[in-house]
């Protein structure tokens, strides 16, 4: 085959959460001692209360083989929450993440982007897929702890836009 | 290292910044997307915590105590990479509104009836050569707000992973001939007509079942890894 006829993407419309959410979906590892918990935003800074987050993730070790995954809508009120272990670094030199996808009515390809953990400030600098965001975005990126656990919100657009990747 | 996924093919996509599609307006990014090439993560393939597949879960004629109201169909096909590899043992989840248009989630105001024995909520997994299988009832097209007498041709909503979290793709299946296409901005978003093609299944009289349901097929492509030199050498 020369070009690959891929099938295009299309919305996941706003009447999915019938479908997609699964018991257990929104816990990546059981008993899992990190919560990642956010909300999703619009360009005019309001909740995307019909959106579904998507994060994938490396174990302790930093194994990817039988890697973590989890699924969580943020119906009704516009938040989503993970239960999940802290993944170790993937390779020499990378930070320790969550790859994240985002997909929302009104969003008719979905997103990429990551989650990286705030206590690692050393591990960050040293990162080269941090290193290719420009510096003052880089916090979009990292979530910051709360009272709730990890908070990581993700602004699909606008003022401090989180940063998307072109995988 | 990982194994590097193709780029070619991928402007198929949709832009996210349409216009015509109202609710893209404050949901697209506006800042450039960073690349980010050979991520070990993106790159790995997730593993699906999302329990068994029960035995009707493919059948969404029989999910409930009688049968749904509609025209009863197959929609089957076969699940490809970018490279033409058949793609074993992938879930395939898909959903959809019932015959009269409306979905079963309180959220949809439609002023259509519900239909007590159709939940309209379908998963597999795709058999050792890549193949699918649902049966269900032909989908409704049904009314949205987008614009003056906005109708979405009928669709159903498929969801698939893939080899990596990077060929993942969510999307929506239509059927041929629908009078709707020339003005519904969702499927109009692919702007490319062969690419939009590839989301029109075709009737398929093998997938038919006599006296029983239509059918209909529809292959579908993921994303595909690049190949390696010693199988490119293979190939020539």
């Amino acid at each position: 085959m020369n070009v690959q006829q891929i099938t295009p993407a299309q919305t996941i419309g706003p009447f999915y959460g019938f479908a997609l959410p699964y018991e257990g979906g929104p816990v990546v590892a059981r008993d899992g001692d990190v919560r990642v918990h956010g909300s999703v935003f619009d360009g005019a800074g309001a909740l995307v209360s019909d959106a579904l987050v998507e994060v994938f993730q490396a174990d302790p070790d930093g194994a990817l083989d039988g890697g973590l995954f989890g699924r969580c809508s943020t119906r009704p009120e516009g938040s989503f929450a993970f239960t999940t272990v802290k993944p170790g670094p993937t390779a020499d030199g990378c930070a320790p993440h969550l790859a994240v996808i985002v997909h929302a009515r009104g969003l008719l390809l979905h997103l990429h982007t990551r989650m990286y953990f705030p206590e690692e400030a050393q591990a960050h600098a040293a990162d080269p897929v941090l290193a290719a965001v420009p510096k003052q975005r880089r916090h979009t990126l990292i979530a910051e702890p709360d009272e709730g656990g990890l908070r990581f919100d993700i602004r699909l657009q606008g003022g401090d836009e989180t940063v998307f990747f072109d995988v | 290292m990982p194994t590097p996924y193709r780029r070619d093919g991928l402007d198929a996509h949709p832009f996210r910044d349409d216009p015509a599609y109202l609710s893209t307006k404050l949901r697209h990014p506006i800042e450039p997307l960073i690349p980010l090439r050979d991520p070990e993560t993106e790159l790995a393939e997730p593993f699906l915590g999302a329990g068994p597949i029960g035995p009707l879960d493919h059948d969404l004629t029989r999910q409930h105590a009688g049968e749904p109201i509609g025209e009863r169909i197959v929609v089957t096909g076969r699940v490809r990479d970018g490279n033409g590899t058949p793609l074993a043992g992938q879930l395939v989840e898909m959903w959809q509104a019932n015959a009269a248009g409306r979905y079963a989630q309180a959220e949809d105001g439609h002023a259509a009836p519900l239909d007590p024995n159709f939940t309209g909520v379908g998963r597999c997994l795709t058999d050792d050569q890549g193949v699918y299988r649902f049966v269900s009832i032909k989908p409704g097209p049904y009314p949205w707000r987008n614009h003056d007498k906005a109708w979405r041709p009928a669709h159903v909503h498929f969801s698939l992973f893939g080899t990596a979290f990077v060929s993942r793709l969510i999307t929506q299946m239509y059927f041929p001939g629908d009078p709707l296409f020339p003005y519904d901005p969702v499927m109009k978003s692919v702007t490319d007509e062969a690419a939009r093609q590839r989301m029109v299944s075709s009737f398929d009289l093998d997938a038919t079942v006599d006296q029983w349901a239509t059918g209909y097929r529809w292959d579908i492509v993921l994303r595909g890894p690049e190949k390696t030199l010693f199988e490119e050498a293979e190939v020539a």
